[in-house]
């Protein structure tokens, strides 16, 4: 893995990017690693474009600027990619991951991303299994099936320690369903 | 070693204000200081302190109720932001007269107008002529070591000031990062309880506080406050030794990184110092030798010190994240008198950045450090870094 591993969220307000940047990040701090999680603070309102971002270090991170140079994208909402240019600084052996149903190809197209691309429809999983548009989860076990960044285990026994209190054990339950359904569905 | 958790910078100074235990907390919640307020909140509820907590109605009342429970002898604690800071001003301002050792972190946000609830300096440069003892944080963990810090500098018998702990909202405030969190035990030993000495409720010694004083009188009191101010660096020390033998950090008055044989430096406060480090380090790996010097006790200024480690540098950009309108930018003013007393002064360039929360990157920093070596200076000019047009 190169030295700091930086991920960016794109989504919108409701979706939880933020928590999605944060859950990520948490998963590589039990590995031992030292992360940054932290979003762009905007107007905050319900469905208005947000970005998080999370950085994985085996070394202390002491810069505090924002992630420019992404090693992976991922995009919450599909048609916030016709307003932002959520491929801005993809690296070219980077990846993208959508929330869709749409094919690589024409996400590519709207993207303006040549590199490897990937979709999961994160929004049905989440609406079978919590009635909600929370795609964050999912797309968090997409990531991992793709890249290795952190292990699921890792990432199970956060959403755990998040959701148990707030939420309880059914919703504990089924978050970490949606991890594994976003694992094993995330297609070229 | 303590608990190494995943939490935010204003996590971290509700964790030092958790350990700290106080009797009383007043606030109000202001954006990027909310979280502190919050969080603080959820462990008075679950009775996790025993701190009896006042929820006002303006950061005026929060501060004059902080200002009276610590008069009676509570250890008393605040947090605030930009307007909630201006609002209070009016008792921030007679806190220090009044010699009541409250320790407020205070989240930096630029100051309205126009409206923006993003990071700089506006607000804690607007207060640093009022008396208060100012330290800054890079990151979450320096908020919450310099939180803990900030207790027993103010409280001792020889300083009784107010302090200010400052951290960038939403930089630090918000930005999850590893946080060391130390043992309670050892820093509850280390925080100690106030002293009742001084207070209005020690009825065997009666006293009067805020009292007025008119010509006669004032003139004396603003001398001693100031002789108090002066002790600082001892007592900051002192305080900083103690904490170390649990922390294993030290508590100098700046930072130094790589400075020893730089040919240009940056002094820069807050976070940016860190996003500094890495523009360092990429200039050293391409053989320039730049530095970097990170005030944290702000008030008093260390002159002396910072003017020591300053003397043999070429070159010196100073970076403001706040302007002096129609004046030289604060901590540029700064440098510059702390170099007067040089018979052969380094160069020195003014730059403003980052206001409104606008982004610095370590690529902006190099660029300054490039431009430090050119030596193509003007001292009379204030420069801008990432200012469009």
């Amino acid at each position: 893995m190169k030295e700091i591993y930086e991920v960016r969220m794109h989504g919108r307000a409701g979706q939880g990017a933020k928590s999605g940047s944060q859950l990520l990040a948490e998963a590589a701090f039990k590995e031992g690693k030292y992360i940054q999680s932290f979003p762009e603070y905007g107007s905050e309102r319900r469905g208005a474009p947000t970005v998080a971002y999370t950085k994985i270090s085996q070394t202390e991170l002491r810069s505090h600027e924002p992630v420019l140079h992404p090693d992976a994208v991922l995009v919450l909402d599909f048609g916030i990619m016709r307003s932002i240019a959520v491929a801005a600084g993809l690296q070219e052996q980077g990846i993208l991951i959508v929330n869709t149903k749409v094919c690589a190809a024409d996400i590519q197209k709207l993207a303006g991303f040549s590199g490897p691309t990937y979709s999961i429809d994160a929004t049905s999983i989440s609406l079978d299994l919590l009635a909600t548009d929370t795609p964050n989860v999912p797309m968090l076990g997409a990531l991992i099936k793709l890249t290795g960044v952190v292990r699921l285990e890792s990432l199970e026994s956060v959403l755990r320690e998040h959701f148990l209190p707030k939420l309880g054990e059914e919703k504990v339950r089924k978050n970490i369903e949606m991890l594994h359904i976003g694992y094993d569905e995330v297609t070229k | 070693m303590g608990i190494r958790k995943a939490i935010t910078g204003a996590q971290a100074a509700a964790e030092a204000m958790r350990q700290i235990n106080p009797d009383v907390v007043v606030a109000y919640p202001i954006t990027p200081q909310t979280p502190i307020v919050e969080q603080f909140a959820a462990y008075v509820a679950d009775g996790i302190v025993d701190t009896e907590m006042i929820p006002v109605e303006s950061e005026h009342s929060a501060m004059s109720a902080t200002v009276g429970a610590e008069a009676a002898g509570a250890r008393a604690m605040s947090a605030t932001s930009s307007q909630g800071l201006a609002l209070m001003w009016e008792i921030v301002a007679a806190t220090p007269g009044l010699r009541l050792p409250i320790v407020m972190p205070l989240v930096n946000r630029t100051i309205s107008a126009p409206l923006n609830i993003h990071c700089d300096h506006s607000d804690v440069m607007g207060v640093t002529t009022l008396g208060w003892i100012q330290i800054f944080s890079e990151n979450a963990q320096e908020v919450y070591e310099n939180i803990l810090l900030a207790i027993r500098v103010a409280e001792d018998r020889r300083i009784q000031l107010p302090v200010m702990v400052n951290q960038d909202g939403f930089i630090t405030s918000h930005a999850v990062e590893p946080v060391e969190i130390f043992d309670d035990a050892a820093v509850q030993s280390f925080v100690g309880i106030r002293s009742l000495e001084r207070s209005l409720l020690d009825t065997e010694h009666v006293r009067t506080i805020g009292a007025m004083a008119l010509p006669d009188y004032l003139f004396e009191a603003k001398r001693a406050q100031e002789e108090a101010m002066g002790n600082v660096f001892q007592v900051y020390k002192e305080v900083g030794r103690e904490l170390s033998s649990i922390t294993g950090h030290a508590y100098p008055y700046f930072e130094t990184y790589r400075l020893d044989d730089a040919e240009a430096a940056i002094v820069v406060l807050n976070s940016a110092a860190g996003t500094a480090k890495v523009a360092v380090d990429a200039m050293r790996g391409r053989g320039k030798k730049v530095g970097l010097l990170k005030p944290i006790l702000f008030r008093p200024f260390p002159y002396e010190e910072v003017r020591a480690a300053l003397e043999n540098i070429p070159a010196i950009g100073i970076l403001d994240r706040s302007m002096s309108f129609g004046a030289c930018a604060p901590v540029y003013t700064e440098i510059r008198s702390v170099l007067y007393e040089l018979d052969t002064r380094p160069k020195v360039q003014s730059y403003v950045f980052g206001l409104g929360g606008r982004d610095i990157l370590s690529t902006e920093v190099e660029a300054v450090f490039e431009e430090l070596l050119t030596g193509e200076l003007d001292s009379k000019r204030q420069r801008y870094i990432g200012l469009r047009g």
